[in-house]
């Protein structure tokens, strides 16, 4: 049975695992800060509330599958997978490193429970509608299939050929989550190349949209809820998140889409994590 | 007779056959023997003889209409899954328009996806360069963790198929749009990985893969008419080559041609090439296409044009024996 954790637990379970990435990425040298510190609050709800999963059984066959499409943000999963008990927190120092689980991109021969290969933007989609596919068209199966995408991707004709596939055959078990945080690695999403309306072009592709503030763990648990309940379509939560969410000099600063901190941003960004951005006063390191 | 080919090897009315049909019949057999079979197409369900396992089997194959990349990643979604997926089209589109999510969800992720590519080489004929793939095999061979297997003829591209299977990981399987020659027989050994000597010979190789194994048998025929001795070794598997088979006969011979329907550069040429050069450096010619694209035109025709038939290949052999010291 797995552990039910409160909301406010959540939070603080999405905060370790910010402090986590920011020290993951100080250690790598390289790497990506805004999308994981953005995709904190969702990762903690899929791995400590949403996901039918068991760490100690990383290929139970009943499992419900989680494929992250955008592989950059992986240090956000990899941080979720260790505090949930995939392997031990300390071998997140590992990351990028030679001879590591912990790929740059995340790489599924070499750790399981990561699903797939993923990091080339656009295919994350289709590997997740064909195993929805298996799953509820061939199989009967009772899982479900997670996908997590980036909004700079949108941008990608795989990511459409897959919606429209999804839409085709109804794939209610799939629920895709897409991080709109409106950066990407040359600027604003807006300006590089206009993305919406989000909503309607996936609704037109016969998806079921919600929309939620993708640092409300509750939102982000409720409209995964819901979209189980929607027996025709798949459905696509769109997540709005602030990039760099929980460190206030990354926050919405595409310039930190695809760089690490150096030693003295860490250091500022885990003070700030830990008192909560001031909130907590009496900080001690 | 010779044990590997067909009695009526030479004559007129010998059966004639596209070797993507032998997919269609391979894809059928395995489904009938492995339920977790899939078969994906990307709108061309017919061409690609996909079509009889569709109809037999409606649950497990898949329509994906026009959209080759979302294919390939779908069926690295289905083998994750559990399932053995297929994937149908041609050559120039899969594994050409999708190769990266080929090299991504498939090959570096070392999933059992099998890649059926129709219509390779330029017997494609009337359609033209667009449609006439010659890159597919040199895409799929340097690519880590793939197997590239290339069919002579009908029977033996249904062997593949039903090899494919059970060979781990991800398989390309290369298929040809006009009808050749049947000329391998049920009873022919089939063996992934390794190349067959069909015409034993002692003053040249010649090493070719695909249907035009059929046209080095036709030069072989000629040549020792005239007292030219040529071995004719089919190579179906590109990758692993069958390094032990082709040393062996360089050794013998002291020289070796490639035939094949495709870029020199890359594909089977290149492939033994590499070997020779590293293990017993002989003197080789390359038929295949070079450097160029293809064209319209009738199949035998452009055959002829780009020295792939018969009569360029005894050129080749010709050549190769001079600079033999």
């Amino acid at each position: 049975m797995q552990k039910r954790y409160t909301f406010p637990q959540l939070d603080k379970m999405a905060n370790i695992m910010r402090q986590d990435i920011i020290t993951m990425l100080l250690e790598a040298g390289s790497g990506h800060s805004a999308g994981p510190l953005g995709m904190a609050d969702v990762f903690a709800a899929l791995y400590f509330s949403i996901l039918k999963h068991d760490p100690k059984r990383p290929l139970w066959k009943d499992r419900d599958r989680l494929i992250l499409s955008n592989g950059h943000i992986c240090p956000v999963r990899y941080a979720a997978m260790a505090r949930a008990g995939y392997f031990p927190v300390k071998e997140l120092m590992t990351l990028r490193k030679l001879g590591s689980r912990l790929q740059g991109h995340p790489e599924r021969t070499r750790l399981p429970g990561l699903e797939t290969t993923s990091g080339p933007l656009g295919s994350g989609l289709s590997q997740a509608a064909g195993m929805a596919y298996v799953g509820k068209k061939i199989d009967g199966a009772d899982w479900r299939v997670y996908c997590i995408m980036s909004d700079g991707e949108q941008e990608a004709g795989n990511t459409w050929e897959a919606a429209m596939f999804a839409g085709k055959n109804r794939l209610s078990n799939l629920t895709a989550i897409l991080d709109r945080n409106n950066i990407q690695i040359d600027g604003y999403t807006e300006d590089i190349m206009p993305l919406e309306p989000l909503r309607a072009k996936y609704e037109a592709f016969n998806w079921h949209v919600l929309e939620v503030d993708g640092h409300n763990i509750e939102e982000v648990v409720d409209a995964c809820n819901m979209a189980k309940a929607i027996q025709e379509k798949p459905a696509l939560i769109i997540a709005h998140t602030i990039p760099g969410k929980g460190v206030s000099f990354m926050e919405n600063e595409f310039e930190w889409h695809g760089k690490p901190p150096k030693a003295s941003e860490a250091k500022k960004a885990l003070a700030e994590l830990r008192t909560l951005g001031g909130k907590i006063t009496s900080e001690h390191e | 007779m010779n044990k590997y080919l067909t009695d009526n090897l030479f004559g007129r009315d010998i059966k004639k056959a596209p070797t993507r049909n032998g997919y269609g019949e391979g894809l059928l057999e395995a489904g009938r023997k492995n339920k977790d079979v899939v078969v994906l197409c990307a709108d061309l369900t017919e061409s690609t003889r996909s079509e009889a396992f569709a109809k037999e089997f409606p649950e497990r194959f898949i329509e994906v209409g026009v959209a080759e990349q979302n294919m390939a990643a779908l069926a690295a979604g289905m083998a994750l899954a559990g399932k053995i997926p297929f994937i149908s089209s041609y050559a120039a589109f899969s594994p050409g328009r999708n190769n990266e999510q080929i090299r991504t969800t498939i090959a570096i992720n070392d999933v059992g996806v099998k890649i059926g590519g129709a219509h390779a080489g330029v017997s494609v004929g009337p359609d033209g360069a667009t449609h006439q793939a010659l890159e597919d095999m040199a895409l799929m061979r340097v690519m880590p963790n793939m197997k590239v297997i290339s069919p002579c003829d009908e029977v033996e591209a249904k062997k593949a198929t039903i090899a494919a299977v059970t060979i781990p990981g991800p398989v390309y399987l290369r298929f040809a749009r006009a009808a050749t020659p049947v000329f391998t027989t049920d009873k022919t050994p089939f063996v992934f990985g390794r190349a067959e000597v069909f015409v034993p010979g002692r003053d040249g190789t010649i090493v070719a893969t695909g249907p035009l194994v059929y046209e080095a048998l036709l030069a072989s025929r000629r040549l020792a008419k005239k007292g030219i001795s040529v071995e004719v070794i089919n190579c179906h598997t590109i990758k692993p080559l069958d390094e032990k088979t082709i040393v062996a006969s360089a050794r013998k011979t002291g020289c070796v041609v490639t035939v094949e329907e495709h870029q020199v550069a890359g594909g089977l040429g290149g492939a033994v090439a590499e070997v020779l050069a590293r293990k017993l450096p002989v003197p080789m010619e390359f038929v295949g296409m070079q450097d160029r694209f293809g064209e319209s035109g009738s199949p035998e025709e452009l055959l002829a044009k780009f020295g792939l038939d018969a009569s360029g290949i005894e050129k080749a052999v010709r050549k190769v024996l001079k600079r033999k010291l």
